[in-house]
């Protein structure tokens, strides 16, 4: 079975998203198991700087060669940032999904939505249970 | 799900590090390691492909030839042995069965290359309506199809061969040894560049496959999954069953004109046919550009001026244009090339624009 990257200092969520949370900001993006899994990137489409996205709904839609997805909020709040580079590069998810990657980063408006993630070794559980084929 | 099949060369792909995924009832490799790396070297080098889970159904003997001609829609009389044509399958209402490539070997034997999806369906057909001194056989489950594809792919081939492939012109084939094994080699693909289609015995397909990829491997050779063999047939605007053609859809809405015999007729489905296109066509298959930003993808819907006027059948990426390409249906009035139209991306219209097609040259 192939390695997945799995930082230990994120949070996850099991729609296979990474979270980093700075104060009340949260940056997402998808895991390295949701980018190999997807193949090669080749759109995304994230919501405008200023949007309201609400935890558990699409927030935005990652294409690869031969799918769409839904990206899922792993939390309510403002975007205040979406990354602007995705538009031209799709395949930065591909290379560095934990870095230039990212996606957007939310101002968290409910702080107990920080609850309902999971940490690394609970992510890395969720990707061995679906991962043995 | 436990019901998938799986071809001759599953334990290879599971080795090769292949995604598996369900196709046409069979669990078949998507991709090795990249779509777009395994489509840039069909394009470039070369590609090797496991295409054994088409069908294979045989025809010979004295009727074999009265049979085949009304099956088919395209001629089969002036096909020489050794040649291969396309064609189709048509039913009574001038729908496609299934759309096939016909291989004659001899005066008297035939070998239908058939869609995964529709042996079971072609099979009963080809049974009802064959004569009785033609003699049938579906050899679907014994025979191994390998397509090996790619500007290099006779330069992989050669070596291997006891004859010389290169002989071979576009839809010609010979039965001949490869890597010590009788195989029927065939000029033939379905990506839009050169090649060869390998049928042998399904015992010898995972030594041959490798034998391939050990030879090839110099020449940038890589196996290559159903997911690139997708986005190549789509730039090189080659029908896929199920989504440009269906037991509804006539073979001149879609473009294949040149592969049904109009003049001649005689084949199941001509009259239907010719009805239909007298009677004037309501719709027309197109390939069209996004211009937008979006992907289109089959099951979208094509519209102009706000207002629906069709539906999207196959649509990617194209790797080799570095833009969104895709197929579907439209009005005929629309379907010219320079038509701009719009591909509704998630409620939201994307422009797009008919194009003459193959999206690309070879």
């Amino acid at each position: 079975m192939a390695d997945y990257e799995i930082p230990g200092d994120l949070s996850y969520t099991r729609e296979d998203e990474w979270i980093r949370v700075e104060n009340d900001r949260a940056t997402v993006g998808v895991t390295d198991y949701a980018q190999q899994q997807l193949g090669d990137i080749v759109f995304v489409e994230l919501p405008a700087v200023g949007t309201t996205v609400e935890r558990g709904e699409p927030f935005g839609v990652i294409e690869s060669v031969k799918a769409v997805s839904d990206l899922y909020a792993p939390m309510s709040g403002e975007v205040v940032e979406a990354n602007p580079d995705l538009a031209n590069h799709p395949e930065h998810v591909n290379e560095d999904c934990y870095g230039d990657g990212w996606m957007i980063t939310i101002r968290i408006s409910d702080a107990t939505d920080l609850d309902t993630l999971i940490d690394a070794a609970h992510y890395q559980q969720h990707v061995q249970d679906r991962g043995t084929e | 799900m436990s019901a998938l099949r799986r071809t001759p060369l599953y334990a290879l792909h599971r080795r090769l590090g292949a995604r598996l995924v369900p196709f046409a009832g069979f669990e078949m490799p998507v991709q090795y390691r990249s779509i777009l790396e395994e489509h840039a070297a069909v394009r470039r080098t070369a590609g090797l492909f496991d295409v054994s889970h088409m069908g294979q159904i045989h025809l010979r003997g004295p009727g074999a030839l009265a049979s085949v001609e009304r099956l088919v829609s395209c001629p089969v009389a002036t096909l020489r042995p050794g040649r291969v044509r396309y064609g189709l399958l048509c039913n009574d209402d001038g729908g496609v069965v299934d759309d096939i490539t016909v291989y004659r070997s001899a005066d008297d034997a035939f070998l239908l290359c058939v869609n995964a999806s529709n042996i079971e369906k072609d099979w009963r057909w080809i049974v009802r309506h064959a004569d009785a001194d033609a003699e049938l056989s579906n050899r679907s489950d014994e025979t191994a199809l390998l397509a090996l594809q790619g500007p290099a792919a006779l330069a992989v081939l050669a070596p291997l061969c006891d004859f010389d492939p290169g002989r071979l012109r576009r839809f010609q084939f010979a039965e001949g040894t490869v890597a010590g094994g009788p195989v029927l080699v065939s000029r033939t693909g379905y990506t839009g560049s050169d090649g060869f289609e390998l049928y042998l015995d399904a015992r010898g397909a995972e030594a041959l496959f490798e034998t391939l990829l050990d030879a090839g491997r110099p020449h940038g050779l890589v196996p290559a999954g159903l997911g690139a063999r997708d986005t190549l047939r789509l730039e090189a605007a080659l029908p896929l069953y199920g989504h440009e053609l269906d037991d509804t859809t006539s073979p001149l809405e879609a473009g294949l004109d040149r592969f049904v015999k109009r003049a001649a007729g005689g084949f199941l489905g001509a009259e239907a046919i010719e009805r239909r296109a007298a009677a004037g066509h309501e719709r027309a298959l197109a390939g069209f550009v996004v211009e937008g930003r979006g992907v289109a993808r089959g099951g979208y819907a094509i519209a102009r001026e706000g207002r629906s006027i069709g539906i999207v059948t196959s649509g990617a990426p194209s790797p080799t244009l570095g833009k969104p390409i895709g197929l579907g249906y439209v009005p005929p009035a629309l379907a010219a090339p320079g038509t701009t139209l719009d591909i509704v991306v998630r409620e939201r219209p994307v422009p797009a624009r008919i194009v003459s097609t193959p999206f690309i040259s070879n």
